[in-house]
C-alpha cells in the first residue's frame, strides 16, 4: 500500500485516501472536431506502460479532493515526487539517474558488513 | 526426573516447575509446565511421532524449536468452534487444557494405513506422481482428488462460527525493529535512547531470541540477565512499544509492515473474558514506519542425509534450545553431524545435561576453534572429515551410519561406522532470514563467505546481525547498535552512545559448504534424503526434476512443491538449490535466487478481517426516513451502500403479500391516486460560480445557456468516448447556482468526474462543487392526486400554469422550508419535496396524516422501476453498460449538436464505430404471450432456427410485469433495433423454451406524456 504525499495538504497519507486516475499530462485536444479519427482515438485509448519512470494522475479522493501528479518508478514502486496540477515533473525518464548496478552492489556489500 | 516427563531435566531452563499444566495430544493426556511450548512439552514426555508426512505418510517428529518447524504442525482446539489448523507446536505456548491433534495420519499417527502406501509405493512416487498417474481421464480427477486430499490432510477449518473477535490497529513509528534477539534489542536500545518512536516486534513468547539459550556471558552475567535489563529499560520509555508474540508477516510498499499479534492464544483456544467482555484474540498492526531494522536472525540448515526424517533427527540449535530454555533433553544418546563450529554447543549442552554424546562428526578435515577445544576438553569423541550419511530406525533413530566423505568428488571416501544413538543433531550452517526483505521484490545476493543469501535492501531498511550474516555475538550486538543508531539518525534524531556489554571473543573456524551428504549409493538409489520435510521433497526428486529438464529453480520448485505451502522453504530452500546446482554443474547463484512471499507464517483469517465482518463488513447508509420504513414493514434493497425500501408488503387476511402482489398494488395506487417514494439517496451536487452554466454546457450533452432561474432540465452525461455515464435533472436555483442530481450509485464518482475536468482541463472556469446528498431528504409524491395532497400542507401556489412541469418553487411544506420540484420519473403528476434532512420525518408523517383520503401509498424501488420502465425512462448502469451512446438510446433530443464548445463525448459520436447502423439500440419488447416476463439479461436472436451458435443480436436490459398493461414488457438493446419496429425477435432460454417478442417503442404508457403535465 502506497504512502503518498499530497502536495496540497502537505502531508503523507495512506493510499486508501487516494484514487489513481491513469497517466498524467494527457491533454484534451483544444479543437476535437479538427482531430482525425486516429488522433482522437490516440487521445482516448492509448497510454504508456513504461518500465521505470511513470507520471501518474491521482486524486486525494477522501481528503482535499485535489488532483495532482506523481512520478513513480514502476519497478521499485518508489514515489520520486508529487507535484500540483499545472506543474511539470522535475524527474523524467530522461533525467532520472538510477543508481548504477555497481553502486547498488557496493551498497549491499556495505550493509552486509564484512566484519563477520 | 519426573516419572511422567522422562526427558525433563530437574533444573534449568526458563520454565516454571511449580506450575504444572495438563494437555492432550491425539486424545492422550500429558503434563507440562508454564513456559513450555507444545513442542517442548511433547519432547519432555518422550512423544517421538507427532505427525505423518504429507505425501509418503512417514512418521515425523519435532525438528526445530521455532517458526521453521516443518513437521510439528497440529490442529488445535478443544471444541468445534475453536478449531485452528496449521499451528506449529514449536510456536504454541502450553496452557492448561490445551487440546491438539496431528494434522496427518489415519487412523492415527502410530498406525497409519497410508504409511504402507508410502513405504511400498515410495519408490514409485516421483515428483508429479499424482498428475502423471491420475491424469486420465480428466473428468475423474475430481473423484481421485477427494481421496488423495483425505489421505494427505492439510488440517481443517471449523464448521461452526468463530466466537472470537479480532482487531486492526493503524500505527506509525520512526523505527520499527523486527526481532528482539541480540541485534534487535541493541538496535531498539540505540534508537529508543535517541528519542525516536520505536516499535519492537518479536514472534516468540519471550523476547531475547538466541540469548535465551546462549552459553555466552554478557558483562560476566548470563545472557538472559542482560535481556531482562534491556527490556526493563525499553518498557520504561514512553516512546517505545514492545510487541511480544507478534510476527511481522508481510513487508509491503513504502515501509508498510503488517504485524500479527497473538494476544490470547497462549491462554486458551477461545479468548477468555476480561471484565465480562471477550478480549480480542489477535490484532493486526498496520504499521507505517519511517525506518525499518530487520533483526530477524538466521535459520540453521539441516544436513540432507538418508532417512534424515526419522523422529530423533533434530537441528543442532534446536537441541540446545530445548535443553537450555525448556529444560528438556530430547533423547539419551547423541550424534552430532556438523559443518561448522557453532553447532558444537549442542553436544556440550547435551553432555552438561548429563546424557551421553556418542560422537561429534565434523565434515571438515581439521576443525579448530574454541568450541572444538571445549568439546575435546570434555572428552567428546570428534570424527573429522566425515558426516552422518544415513540414520537407522523407524519411529525413532536407533543408529547413525558415519563415513568419511569427499566433498569435491561428492562421494563416500571410507568405511562406514555405525554408531548406536537415539538422536542425531545436524547443522549445515545458517541461512539469514531474508523473507521480509524479499517481499519488497528485491532479489537477495549470495555470499560465498557465509554460504548464504543476504537481503538486498530498499531505502530506509537496514538489516542487523544474523539477518545479513553476522553471527558472532559481540559483532551482532555492535551491528544492532549501528543499525538502530543509523535509522534514528537518518530521520533526524540525535543518537546517544550505547555502551555494549563485554562479550568474550570466540575463535571460530570457517564453515565448509555441505548441503546434501553423499551416500554409498547414488542419490536416486539411496534411502530417501529429505530436503523439504513438510512437502516430502527429496534430493532424488530434485535430481530427477533437473534430469527432466527443469533447470530454473522456480520451475524445480513448482515441479517438486519444494518451499510451498505454509513452510515457505524456511529449512529446505537453500539445500534444494544447492542440490539442483550440483546436478546442473552450476553455482547456487547461477541456479537462481529464491523469492519468498507474504505471509511469513500462517495468519488466521480473523486477524486479516478484523472488525470488518458481519454488519461492519461495509458501511450501511440510511436515509432520514429509515426508521419509518422499518416500522412499516419495508423489505430493503441495497443500492450502493444505501438501504432503500424495495417494496412494502401488506398483510391481507393474515397472508403476507408476495413482492409481485405488493408491487402491483403500489403501481396501481400511483397510476390511480397517489404514491410516495423516499428518493433521498439520489446524488445531489450543489454547483456555484459565475462559470457554472458554462461548465454544465461542457459536461452535459444538452444545452444549458438558456435555462432560466426556477426551471429544471434533464441532462445526459457522456465520457469522452461518447458513452453515457450518468443522467439526472439539474435545476437553476440562481443565475450562478445550480443543483445537479445524479444516480444513487454514481454520486461520488460524478463529483470526482466534475472535479477532474475542472481541475485538469478548465481551471480558468470559476465554479465550485459541493456534495449535498445527505443534507436534503427527498420525498416524491406522484399520481393524479398529488396536487390535492400537497396543496393541503404548503403555501406554494400549485396552479398548473403557475407552477409548470419542469419548474421548482421555494416555500413551506408542513411548516418546514422546502424546495419543491415538479419533475417526474413515473410519468404522473409529481412533486419532489426537498427539506433539510432532519425535518424530513415530520414532513413525511404530515403527508400521511393528510394522505389517507387519497389512498397515499408508499412505494419502493421495485415499483419505481416498473413505472419508469413503462415510460421508457432509462436507468444508467441497467439499460446502459458503458457501450451505449445517446443516439443508441434514441435520445438525440437530448444532444446539443450545435453547441459552440465541443462538449465531453461529442467528438466521439462522429467516429466510424459510433456511426454504425447496426449498433445495439434501445427498444421496447412486447412478449407475444402477455403472461411472459422475459428474463433480464436474456440473449436475443433474429433466427431461432439458425444452427448453434446463433448470432446474438442483443439482450434484455429491464423486464417487468405491468399492472397498467396487464402484460409483461421489457426494455432491450437490439442491433439496429430502432429501424426494426414491429419485427419479431426470439429469446432462447436455458430450459429449451424460446420466447417470442415484438420490437416496439420503449414508451409503453402515455406515449404523449400528457399525465405529467396535468
Amino acid at each position: 500500500m502506497f504512502y503518498i504525499y499530497c502536495p496540497y495538504c502537505g502531508e503523507h497519507r495512506e493510499e486508501e485516501e487516494f484514487h489513481p486516475k491513469g497517466q498524467a499530462h494527457i491533454v484534451r485536444p483544444k479543437e476535437p472536431e479538427s482531430c482525425s479519427d486516429e488522433e482522437w482515438g490516440d487521445y482516448l485509448f492509448f497510454r504508456d506502460n513504461p518500465r521505470g519512470i511513470h507520471h501518474e494522475l491521482w486524486v486525494h479522493a477522501v481528503g482535499c479532493r485535489k488532483f495532482f501528479n506523481i512520478t513513480r518508478h514502476t519497478v521499485t514502486y518508489e514515489i520520486l515526487e508529487t507535484y500540483k496540477m499545472g506543474e511539470q515533473p522535475s524527474i523524467t525518464a530522461e533525467t532520472y539517474a538510477p543508481q548504477s548496478s555497481e553502486s547498488e552492489a557496493a551498497r549491499v556489500a556495505k550493509q552486509a558488513g564484512v566484519r563477520a | 526426573m519426573s516419572q511422567q516427563q522422562p526427558n525433563r531435566l530437574q533444573a534449568g531452563g526458563r520454565i516454571d516447575r511449580s506450575r504444572r499444566l495438563s494437555f492432550t495430544f491425539n486424545g492422550q493426556t500429558y503434563q507440562g509446565h508454564a513456559g513450555d511450548t507444545l513442542a517442548s512439552a511433547l519432547l519432555a514426555n518422550g512423544v517421538d511421532v507427532v505427525n505423518r508426512s504429507f505425501k509418503y505418510s512417514r512418521p515425523r517428529g519435532i525438528v526445530a524449536a521455532g517458526a521453521e518447524e516443518p513437521n510439528g504442525v497440529v490442529q488445535l482446539g478443544s471444541s468445534e468452534a475453536a478449531q485452528v489448523p496449521n499451528v506449529r507446536a514449536t510456536q504454541q505456548a502450553l496452557y492448561d487444557g490445551l487440546s491438539a491433534r496431528s494434522t496427518n495420519g489415519w487412523p492415527n499417527v502410530q498406525r497409519d494405513l497410508m504409511g504402507l502406501v508410502g513405504k511400498l509405493g515410495g519408490q514409485f512416487m516421483p515428483p508429479g506422481f499424482y498428475y502423471k498417474t491420475f491424469m486420465a481421464p480428466a473428468s475423474m480427477w475430481m473423484t481421485y482428488e477427494k481421496y488423495i486430499r483425505k489421505s494427505a490432510g492439510l488440517g481443517r477449518s471449523p464448521t461452526e462460527p468463530d466466537p472470537d473477535i479480532y482487531d486492526h490497529m493503524n500505527q506509525h513509528c520512526d523505527v520499527l525493529v523486527i526481532g528482539a534477539g541480540p541485534a534487535g534489542l541493541a538496535a531498539a536500545l540505540a534508537a529508543a535512547r535517541s528519542g525516536a518512536r520505536v516499535i519492537v516486534a518479536d514472534e516468540q513468547e519471550e523476547m531475547g531470541g538466541s540469548l535465551l539459550d546462549s552459553r555466552e556471558l554478557l558483562d560476566g552475567m548470563p545472557a538472559d540477565r542482560w535481556v531482562a535489563q534491556v527490556l526493563e529499560e525499553l518498557a520504561g520509555l514512553a516512546n517505545v512499544t514492545l510487541l511480544p508474540r507478534t510476527t511481522a508477516n508481510g513487508y509491503h510498499d513504502h515501509h508498510f509492515v503488517t504485524l500479527h499479534e497473538r494476544r490470547t492464544e497462549h491462554l486458551a483456544d477461545i479468548a477468555p473474558l476480561k471484565d465480562g467482555r471477550r478480549q480480542a484474540r489477535a490484532r493486526l498492526h498496520r504499521v507505517r514506519a519511517l525506518q525499518v531494522v530487520l533483526a530477524t536472525g538466521a535459520h540453521e540448515r539441516p544436513l540432507v542425509y538418508a532417512n534424515n526424517d526419522v523422529p530423533g533427527n533434530l537441528l543442532a540449535g534446536a537441541v540446545s534450545t530445548y535443553i537450555r530454555r525448556y529444560g528438556v533433553v530430547p533423547g539419551n544418546k547423541l550424534v552430532l553431524s556438523t559443518s561448522n563450529d557453532h553447532a558444537y554447543r549442542a553436544a556440550l549442552d547435551w553432555q552438561d545435561a548429563g546424557r551421553e554424546v556418542a560422537a561429534i562428526v565434523d565434515a571438515r578435515p581439521n576443525p579448530t576453534g574454541d568450541w572444538i577445544d571445549a568439546a575435546k576438553a570434555k572428552g567428546i569423541r570428534i570424527i573429522t572429515g566425515s558426516a552422518v550419511i544415513e540414520a537407522k530406525g523407524d519411529k525413532r533413530v536407533s543408529a547413525a551410519r558415519v563415513a568419511k566423505i569427499d566433498l569435491d568428488a561428492f562421494q563416500v571416501a571410507g568405511k562406514v561406522e555405525e554408531l548406536t544413538c537415539d538422536t542425531i543433531a545436524s547443522s549445515g550452517g545458517y541461512s539469514p532470514v531474508i523473507h521480509l526483505a524479499s517481499h519488497t521484490g528485491a532479489r537477495p545476493t549470495w555470499r560465498d563467505d557465509i554460504l548464504g543469501f543476504v537481503p538486498t535492501l530498499v531505502k530506509g531498511v537496514s538489516a542487523a546481525g544474523g539477518a545479513h550474516g553476522i553471527y558472532a555475538l559481540a559483532d551482532t550486538l555492535a551491528d544492532g547498535v549501528e543499525a538502530g543508531a543509523s535509522a534514528a539518525a537518518a530521520i533526524g534524531h540525535q543518537v546517544l552512545s550505547v555502551e555494549l556489554p563485554e562479550v568474550a571473543a570466540i575463535r571460530e573456524g570457517a564453515t565448509c559448504a555441505l548441503y546434501q551428504v553423499p551416500h554409498e549409493n547414488p542419490t536416486l538409489r539411496a534411502p530417501k534424503q529429505f530436503v523439504d520435510l513438510q512437502n516430502d521433497v527429496t534430493a532424488a526428486g530434485i535430481e530427477l526434476a533437473t534430469r527432466e529438464g527443469f533447470e530454473s529453480i522456480e520451475h524445480v520448485k513448482r515441479y517438486t512443491a519444494m518451499g510451498f505451502g505454509t513452510d515457505q522453504g524456511k529449512l529446505g530452500n537453500i539445500n534444494g538449490m544447492a542440490i539442483a546446482a550440483r546436478c546442473l554443474g552450476r553455482s547456487i547463484p547461477e541456479v537462481g535466487t529464491t523469492v519468498f512471499r507474504p505471509n511469513y507464517t500462517p495468519v488466521t483469517f480473523g486477524a486479516i478481517v478484523g472488525r470488518h465482518c458481519r454488519e461492519l463488513f461495509d458501511p450501511e447508509r440510511y436515509t432520514a426516513l429509515h426508521q419509518w420504513h422499518v416500522e412499516n414493514g419495508a423489505e430493503f434493497e441495497d443500492v450502493g451502500q444505501w438501504k432503500r425500501p424495495w417494496y412494502y408488503p401488506h398483510t391481507v387476511n393474515g397472508k403476507v403479500e408476495t413482492m409481485h402482489e405488493a408491487v402491483a398494488r403500489e403501481c396501481r395506487a400511483v397510476r390511480k391516486s397517489v404514491g410516495i417514494l423516499d428518493a433521498s439517496t439520489l446524488g445531489k451536487i450543489d454547483i456555484q460560480g459565475p462559470d457554472a452554466r458554462e461548465f454544465l454546457g461542457r459536461i452535459y450533452t444538452n444545452k444549458w445557456e438558456k435555462l432560466a432561474v426556477g426551471k429544471a432540465r434533464y441532462g445526459l452525461m457522456c465520457k469522452d468516448d461518447g458513452m453515457v455515464t450518468d443522467d439526472g435533472v439539474t435545476t437553476c436555483l440562481g443565475d450562478n447556482h445550480f443543483l445537479m442530481t445524479t444516480t444513487t450509485g454514481g454520486a461520488a464518482a460524478i463529483l470526482e468526474w466534475l472535479e477532474l475536468w475542472h481541475q485538469t482541463e478548465w481551471p480558468e472556469l470559476e465554479v465550485y462543487f459541493t456534495s449535498v446528498t445527505d443534507h436534503w431528504a427527498t420525498m416524491t409524491i406522484t399520481g393524479p392526486e398529488a396536487r390535492h395532497l400537497l396543496s393541503e400542507i404548503t403555501d406554494i401556489d400549485l396552479d398548473r400554469d403557475g407552477f409548470k412541469f419542469m419548474e421548482w418553487r421555494q416555500g413551506k411544506v408542513a411548516g418546514v422550508p422546502a424546495r419543491v420540484f415538479r419533475i417526474s420519473f413515473t410519468g404522473e403528476l409529481t412533486y419532489e419535496i426537498n427539506v433539510q434532512a432532519n425535518y424530513a420525518m415530520h414532513v413525511w408523517k404530515t403527508l400521511f396524516q393528510h394522505g389517507e383520503k387519497y389512498d397515499l401509498t408508499p412505494y419502493g424501488t421495485e415499483t419505481m422501476h416498473v413505472l419508469r420502465a413503462e415510460k421508457g425512462f432509462i436507468i444508467v448502469g441497467q439499460d446502459t453498460d458503458g457501450s451505449v451512446t445517446p443516439e443508441d438510446l434514441g435520445m438525440q433530443w437530448c444532444v446539443g449538436y450545435d453547441k459552440p464548445f465541443s462538449w465531453i463525448g461529442k467528438r466521439a459520436l462522429s467516429r466510424p464505430d459510433t456511426k454504425r447502423s447496426d449498433r445495439k439500440q434501445l427498444v421496447g419488447l412486447k412478449p407475444k404471450d402477455p403472461k411472459v416476463v422475459l428474463e433480464e439479461g436474456a440473449q436475443i436472436v433474429f433466427d431461432p432456427k439458425h444452427p448453434v451458435p446463433m448470432p446474438m443480436v442483443g439482450h434484455v436490459t429491464s423486464s417487468y410485469y405491468s399492472p397498467a398493461l396487464d402484460s409483461g414488457f421489457a426494455l432491450a438493446v437490439v442491433k439496429g433495433g430502432q429501424h426494426k419496429m414491429g419485427e419479431t425477435v426470439y429469446l432462447p432460454m436455458a430450459d429449451g423454451k424460446t420466447h417470442e417478442a415484438e420490437i416496439v417503442s420503449p414508451i409503453f404508457y402515455d406515449p404523449k406524456g400528457e399525465r405529467q403535465n396535468v
